[in-house]
């Protein structure tokens, strides 16, 4: 333990003393979210979204209304409500219709969309007379900086993680700082776990940092729970270390570790839905995009921030990310080589 | 004969079809200061790395009190590595706080600062010290664990001559507390003046081993003379009989009897103003098996 402890101690000193890396670390991800945020703080295009919420047990498929059939509003069905409900909270659609039991319309009362629709739908009545009665729900919109957030978190932890860890021991071993720590009574799994500790206690300390300044300047919206938001985090972070100490294993040139990095986190940056939904892009890059930990560490961490979904809900992403992390570091294990 | 300190059986390093080290066997006593010569590419540092564990030897053995090399013999063992550094931005203090925290047992720290005169740059980033204070860090990590043994590769390669002697200054020291230390140097006069015991190298075998007086008093009789070419007055140095070479502008005889020597030169009135005598170095002796300079 004295061993690990004094490793950790002497990677912290490092890393905190690094001030460009460290500020980096720090800076980057505000500087995308304050550029982010500038750029999408104009309004929306101008499309009025509303779900038609058509449960699976209707019964009278041919119920209708003259205000469904109504120009430059984009219908869509939906069989699950609560969903709906929720989306309408978040601002993502304009307003909520149903037509059976009883016709109802939900809008929220911060939409300006909302009110307009509602204008609309005032005085329209089903096919069989029934008028729609009005149903209110609360909640801000979700910005693209808010759907965002947990992307970039998650970019930055992998970074991090992968140049911090990766790039960081190849330089040691290119050095001679691995060949003098061999020296020393010092065992492979002492000197991992203590560059793994290291950094991912910074990580989380960083990150940490990264979102209250965020949630101060730029006022993201968190719908579930910090702890599980962290958790979520953590594991990421541990799944990105283990694959950077795989990169790391034998690699003894920086250049050629810089390489392997870099095809490692360009498809991850790209396609793991840090910038953009893949919902609607080619199913064969949906699929590929399920083997990057970076995509369960963005869906898992945005499903907490943006749908305040549960540890129940994003139990697949964490044990996959689980998974993965134990695969990786066994890997490592086996393959790591001092010289 | 008492069982060796540390002891290379066999010990061979190929790399490829390159026989890096081939068949090299020795051993140090005890309290012993023992040698690696040889000009570079010899095979020093790797017959050194494969002694402290840090390379795998392809055939051979070492053993450690009789013992094959382990985790536990660490602990015993103290290596200051040719190239090496230390992690970034950690101060002279921190680094010995790091290591000493590596090991079971240490030694006193104060007492450590005060033997390798690290005091005055203890708070020094380890990247900003000078290449004497440099090498003296990495001496003290090197003592950090007490250690019964200790490796020295080339200690000295690369610092100015004040802070060699430092250096000689400290490794007697070393030697002092009797610990058993084994050195790799090209410098000859280092060999001469710390070691007990040499064992000379070249392509990744020991040519020669023993104590360096004993060396030189086996391979050598007579002392060395020279005279700038100019002095010999258009004579030829073939006249004179006895072996010599050239060493620049100067013609360097090699004779059993500098009296009688110094007679056949006054009778051929050979000016001696310029001439120098010496006896036979280390240097000489490695020239001497090998057909070859030390530095080349």
């Amino acid at each position: 333990m004295k061993k690990f402890l004094a490793l950790l101690g002497a990677r912290n000193k490092e890393y905190i003393r690094d001030r460009g890396s460290m500020a980096w670390g720090l800076l980057f991800p505000f500087l995308i979210i304050f550029g982010f945020s500038f750029a999408f703080s104009g309004k929306n295009q101008d499309v009025f979204k509303v779900a038609v919420h058509r449960p699976a047990e209707a019964m009278t498929q041919s119920l209708t209304s003259d205000f469904l059939k109504t120009q430059y509003i984009r219908f869509f069905d939906t069989d699950n409500l609560d969903a709906a409900v929720a989306k309408l909270r978040r601002h993502q659609i304009d307003m909520l219709v149903t037509l059976e039991p009883s016709p109802k319309y939900w809008i929220n009362s911060s939409s300006p969309k909302g009110y307009i629709l509602e204008k609309i739908i005032t005085g329209q009545k089903t096919s069989h007379g029934e008028p729609f009665s009005k149903e209110i729900v609360e909640g801000r919109e979700i910005r693209y900086v808010d759907w965002l957030m947990a992307g970039l978190l998650s970019m930055n932890i992998m970074f991090s993680s992968l140049f911090g860890v990766g790039y960081v021991i190849v330089r040691y071993r290119k050095s001679g700082v691995l060949r003098r720590i061999k020296a020393t009574p010092v065992s492979a799994f002492e000197f991992l776990a203590a560059q793994v500790a290291s950094r991912f206690l910074l990580i989380l300390a960083t990150s940490a940092v990264v979102l209250a300044g965020c949630r101060l300047f730029v006022d993201f919206q968190m719908f579930g729970s910090y702890l599980n938001l962290f958790l979520v985090l953590s594991l990421g972070a541990l799944c990105l270390i283990s694959m950077a100490l795989v990169v790391a294993s034998r690699v003894a040139s920086e250049e050629f570790a810089g390489g392997i990095l870099n095809i490692l986190t360009w498809p991850m940056m790209l396609f793991s839905g840090v910038w953009f939904s893949l919902e609607g892009t080619n199913p064969v890059l949906q699929k590929v995009a399920q083997v990057f930990p970076l995509t369960h560490m963005v869906d898992a961490s945005r499903a907490i921030m943006t749908e305040g979904a549960g540890l129940a809900e994003i139990g697949g992403h964490l044990t996959i990310l689980a998974t993965l992390a134990v695969v990786f570091m066994a890997a490592s294990s086996i393959l790591f080589r001092w010289e | 004969m008492t069982k060796a300190h540390i002891e290379a059986n066999h010990l061979e390093k190929a790399y490829g079809k390159i026989k890096a080290v081939d068949g090299v066997s020795f051993g140090v006593q005890r309290g012993q200061c023992f040698g690696l010569l040889g000009p570079n590419g010899a095979g020093k540092t790797t017959t050194i790395e494969m002694m402290e564990g840090i390379i795998p030897p392809s055939s051979g053995e070492v053993l450690f009190c009789g013992e094959p090399l382990s985790k536990e013999s660490q602990h015993k063992i103290g290596i200051q590595f040719q190239n090496t550094s230390l992690q970034d931005f950690l101060t002279v203090r921190e680094c010995l706080d790091l290591f000493s925290n590596l090991y079971r047992h240490t030694r006193s720290k104060a007492e450590l600062i005060d033997l390798c005169s690290l005091e005055d740059f203890l708070d020094r980033d380890n990247r900003k010290l000078s290449g004497g204070q440099r090498q003296r860090l990495l001496l003290a990590l090197a003592l950090i664990n007490d250690p019964e043994l200790v490796f020295l590769d080339e200690p000295t390669t690369g610092l100015d001559p004040q802070a060699r002697r430092n250096l000689w200054t400290l490794v007697e020291k070393i030697k002092s507390e009797g610990k058993s230390i084994i050195l790799t140097t090209h410098y000859m006069e280092e060999a001469y003046a710390l070691c007990d015991e040499i064992a000379i190298m070249d392509k990744g075998k020991i040519i020669a081993q023993g104590a360096p007086k004993e060396l030189l008093k086996l391979y050598f009789e007579g002392q060395y003379i020279e005279i700038p070419e100019s002095d010999l007055q258009g004579k030829k140095p073939e006249i004179f009989n006895y072996p010599f070479h050239r060493k620049g502008e100067n013609i360097e005889f090699h004779v059993p009897d500098v009296k009688l020597a110094l007679a056949e030169l006054i009778t051929q009135d050979i000016s001696l103003n310029h001439m120098s005598v010496r006896s036979a170095s280390l240097e000489d002796l490695f020239l001497h098996l090998t057909g070859k300079d030390l530095r080349e």
